[in-house]
C-alpha cells in the first residue's frame, strides 16, 4: 500500500466520527487536502516533526472531541520525544497514526532509518504507550480504525507520493477555519 | 536587581500569581534549577493543564494545539531551550499567527556560575530581536505579576510568541 491509502483511510475515520485531523507537513499535507478538505482538518505547513505535539496538545485541551494525528516516519524520528509525552499523558480521545514507508518522501525519497531497521511500533511501545497497533494493508487498517479511537497506529507503506496540487489557503486562513470548531464548545 | 515583589511573596510565587491572573490555564514546562519551586506550584493548580515535555520545540507544537483547543498556553523553560524552539517559532507560531507566553529563566548572565550557560545566555536578547519577538525584563519597582500579565496581553492581540527573561538576580531572594 501506499501512503495515500492510508490518509484514504484515516480521513474517512475522521469524517466518520467528527474528529479533529492534524495533517503533517509536505506532500502528506497536499494529499490529505486533495482527497478530502475538511473544516476539521489542519494542515502544518511547516515545523517537521510538531504534528504528533499539536494533536496532543489539542486532545488534553478539548477531551471533549475526539483528536487524530496523520505522521510520518521522519518526522517521527525528528521528535522521538512525543512518544514518551504521549504515553506519559496517555490522552483517551487521541490517536497517532504514523504512516511508516521509509523514507523522506517530500524531499526525494531519501530513506530514513525506519527503512534500516529502525522499529516504530517497538519505540512506541517502549516509550511506554499500552495501546500500540499495527496495520500493512488498507484492510487491516480499516479494521483497527473500526475500534480505536486511542493510541498509536503505525502503518507500513510503500515509499511513494501522488501528485496532489498545493494548497491555496494561506496559513492565517487554514487556522481561522480550523479553530472556528476546534476552539468552540462542542453542542 | 531589586524587584517589588506583591507582599512577601518568594519571586516563584509572584509569577505564578501572574500567571493565574492573566489567565493562563495550560502550561509545559522543562525544567531550570530556578523553576524548581514554580513547577510544583503549576503542577499542583486544579485549573492548569500541566505538560511536562522533553524539549522545548516540542512544547512549542503541544502550546499550539492548546491555544486551537481554546486555551491560553504558556510554557516554563531556560532561555537555553530557546535554540531549541527556533524553527517551531517562526515556522508554526510566526506563520500561522499563534500567541505563546514563554516564562524564561535567563541563564548566562552576571552570576553565572556555569561556564557553558554564557553563549546562549549573551545569545539570548539578540536572538529574541532578531525574530522580532518580544520580551520583557523585570524592573526595579514594577510587580512581576504585572509583567506576566502585559506580556501574555501583547501575545494574544499580537497573535505571537512573547518572552518574560528572568535572570539569575530577580531568584536570588529565594534560596
Amino acid at each position: 500500500m501506499k501512503r495515500i491509502d492510508a490518509i484514504n483511510e484515516v480521513a474517512e475515520k475522521a469524517k466518520e466520527t467528527g474528529a479533529l485531523l492534524i495533517g503533517n507537513i509536505g506532500i502528506p499535507c497536499k494529499e490529505l487536502h486533495n482527497v478530502c478538505d475538511m473544516q476539521a482538518n489542519f494542515y502544518m505547513l511547516g515545523s517537521m516533526g510538531l504534528a504528533s505535539s499539536i494533536g496532543l496538545g489539542l486532545a488534553l485541551s478539548r477531551p471533549d472531541k475526539k483528536v487524530i494525528t496523520i505522521e510520518g516516519d521522519g518526522s517521527i524520528l525528528m521528535n522521538m520525544g512525543t512518544l514518551a509525552t504521549i504515553a506519559s499523558q496517555e490522552p483517551g480521545n487521541y490517536l497517532l497514526v504514523i504512516i511508516d514507508n521509509g523514507a523522506y518522501g517530500s524531499t526525494g525519497n531519501q530513506p530514513t532509518a525506519t527503512s534500516k531497521g529502525t522499529d516504530l511500533a517497538a519505540v512506541a511501545k517502549g516509550a511506554g504507550n499500552k495501546r500500540v497497533y499495527e496495520a500493512d494493508t488498507p484492510d487491516n487498517l480499516r479494521e483497527i480504525l473500526r475500534f480505536v479511537d486511542a493510541g498509536v497506529i503505525v502503518v507500513k507503506a510503500d515509499p511513494g507520493n501522488t501528485d496532489a496540487p498545493v494548497i491555496e489557503m494561506t496559513p492565517k486562513e487554514i487556522l481561522e477555519r480550523f479553530m472556528d470548531i476546534s476552539s468552540q464548545p462542542s453542542r | 536587581m531589586e524587584t517589588s515583589l506583591s507582599g512577601a511573596m518568594t519571586p516563584s510565587e509572584s509569577v505564578f500569581k501572574g500567571i493565574k491572573d492573566a489567565g493562563i490555564d495550560f502550561i509545559v514546562s522543562v525544567p531550570c534549577a530556578n523553576l524548581k519551586e514554580l513547577i510544583p506550584m503549576v503542577d499542583a493548580a486544579p485549573d492548569i493543564i500541566h505538560v511536562p515535555v522533553t524539549r522545548e520545540e516540542e512544547g512549542v507544537g503541544i502550546c499550539a494545539g492548546a491555544y486551537m483547543g481554546g486555551k491560553k498556553p504558556a510554557m516554563l523553560m531556560q532561555n537555553s531551550g530557546l535554540g531549541n524552539s527556533i524553527n517551531a517559532l517562526a515556522s508554526l507560531d510566526i506563520l500561522y499567527g499563534i500567541p505563546l507566553l514563554m516564562i524564561m529563566s535567563h541563564r548566562g548572565v552576571e552570576g553565572e556560575p556555569i561556564v557553558a550557560q554564557v553563549p546562549m545566555g549573551e545569545l539570548t536578547p539578540k536572538l529574541l530581536d532578531t525574530m522580532d519577538i518580544p520580551y520583557f525584563l523585570p524592573q526595579s519597582g514594577t510587580d512581576p505579576a504585572e509583567l506576566i500579565i502585559r506580556a501574555w496581553k501583547v501575545a494574544s492581540e499580537e497573535k505571537k510568541p512573547v518572552a518574560v527573561l528572568l535572570p539569575i538576580p530577580f531568584w536570588r531572594t529565594q534560596s
